[in-house]
């Protein structure tokens, strides 16, 4: 589909480092935008004004709602990863809400790059990572003891390790493709609903109230799930992160 | 059986999983509603947990929408 595909932009097809195409795409395009944002965002809101404006205190619900979730997520540990999750969860519902602008109207088209696995699949590592990072930095080889939980029967570690362990190696496929599919599916979802209306309208008038118009409507209800969807898939993803940095940090 | 067919029934098949992952995401909420409404005062501490649920839910619900696209555009 035309909105999923990725191309090169501004004439950059040739740039090349050792083989692999390099080019500037549409993707990273609507990273930057992501990231512009975000940087907006927040820079708007460190006037640090004694009595906060509408600006500010946008800034600071947010950091005090992603603080008070790895409060209770992590505990007093949790306060370092701020920063860290702030960033994730801003830039994951930046990239969401960028990708479900109307901008078709006049002519410019919205990517979402996070309907991309190669793309999400490096959000996911870089939390993976700095799981086993932290983990291991902090725990030595003790961090094993994460696949045998406290009072573990002796003659059921043999079964429980390898549930354990395959269930901590799939987390990052698992945070990766949630993001992926639920922005790939409401996306698919909306063109499925939009090529409705407009065959609709196309074979005749008949068809146009029969089909087309009920699409349309659903269609509506339908983007705003997709809003609402953008807003939950960021935020699973940061509680997710921080559950797995709660395991890294305290072990069961 | 042709295996173009036998793909797109495959696919179809897959669509189950996502009907059910709606029963089961359903199922969180409603459950969280019910019990919310009971004790309106522990509900609040409770959000980061009813969507911990949700996500386990939704996730297999996806996977077989992955299913379903890999044997339609992929196999």
């Amino acid at each position: 589909m035309h909105q999923f595909a990725i191309h090169p932009m501004f004439g950059t097809e040739g740039w090349e480092i050792a083989g692999y195409n390099i080019a500037f795409t549409n993707s990273t395009l609507w990273m930057i935008l992501a990231a512009l944002g975000l940087l907006i965002f927040v820079f708007g809101g460190l006037k640090r004004e004694l009595v906060p404006g509408r600006w500010q205190m946008a800034v600071e619900y947010m950091t005090g709602f992603i603080d008070s979730m790895l409060a209770a997520n992590i505990g007093p540990a949790g306060k370092k990863y701020v920063p860290y999750i702030f960033s994730l969860f801003m830039f994951i519902l930046f990239a969401n809400v960028l990708g479900l602008l109307p901008i078709g109207i006049i002519g410019l088209h919205p990517f979402t790059f996070t309907s991309h696995f190669s793309a999400t699949g490096v959000l996911a590592i870089m939390s993976f990572a700095i799981v086993l990072i932290v983990g291991f930095w902090k725990h030595k080889l003790h961090f094993f003891s994460l696949f045998v939980p406290h009072g573990t029967p002796l003659a059921m570690i043999p079964i429980i390790f390898p549930i354990e362990l395959v269930s901590f190696l799939v987390r990052p496929f698992s945070l990766a493709l949630r993001l992926f599919v639920a922005m790939m599916a409401g996306h698919v979802l909306l063109k499925v609903l939009s090529s409705f209306v407009i065959s609709g309208i196309n074979a005749g008038a008949g068809f146009a109230a029969l089909v087309s118009i009920p699409s349309f409507i659903l269609m509506i209800g339908i983007s705003a799930l997709e809003i609402l969807v953008a807003a939950i898939q960021a935020y699973v993803f940061a509680l997710l992160t921080s559950l797995y940095l709660n395991d890294a940090e305290n072990l069961h | 059986m042709d295996p173009q067919a036998a793909k797109l029934i495959g696919a179809g098949l897959a669509a189950i999983g996502a009907g059910m992952a709606a029963i089961g995401v359903g199922n969180v909420f409603g459950s969280f509603l019910e019990s919310a409404l009971r004790n309106p005062g522990a509900a609040d501490g409770q959000q980061g947990r009813l969507f911990i649920g949700f996500a386990a839910a939704e996730l297999l619900g996806l996977l077989s929408f992955v299913v379903a696209m890999i044997l339609i555009f992929v196999a």
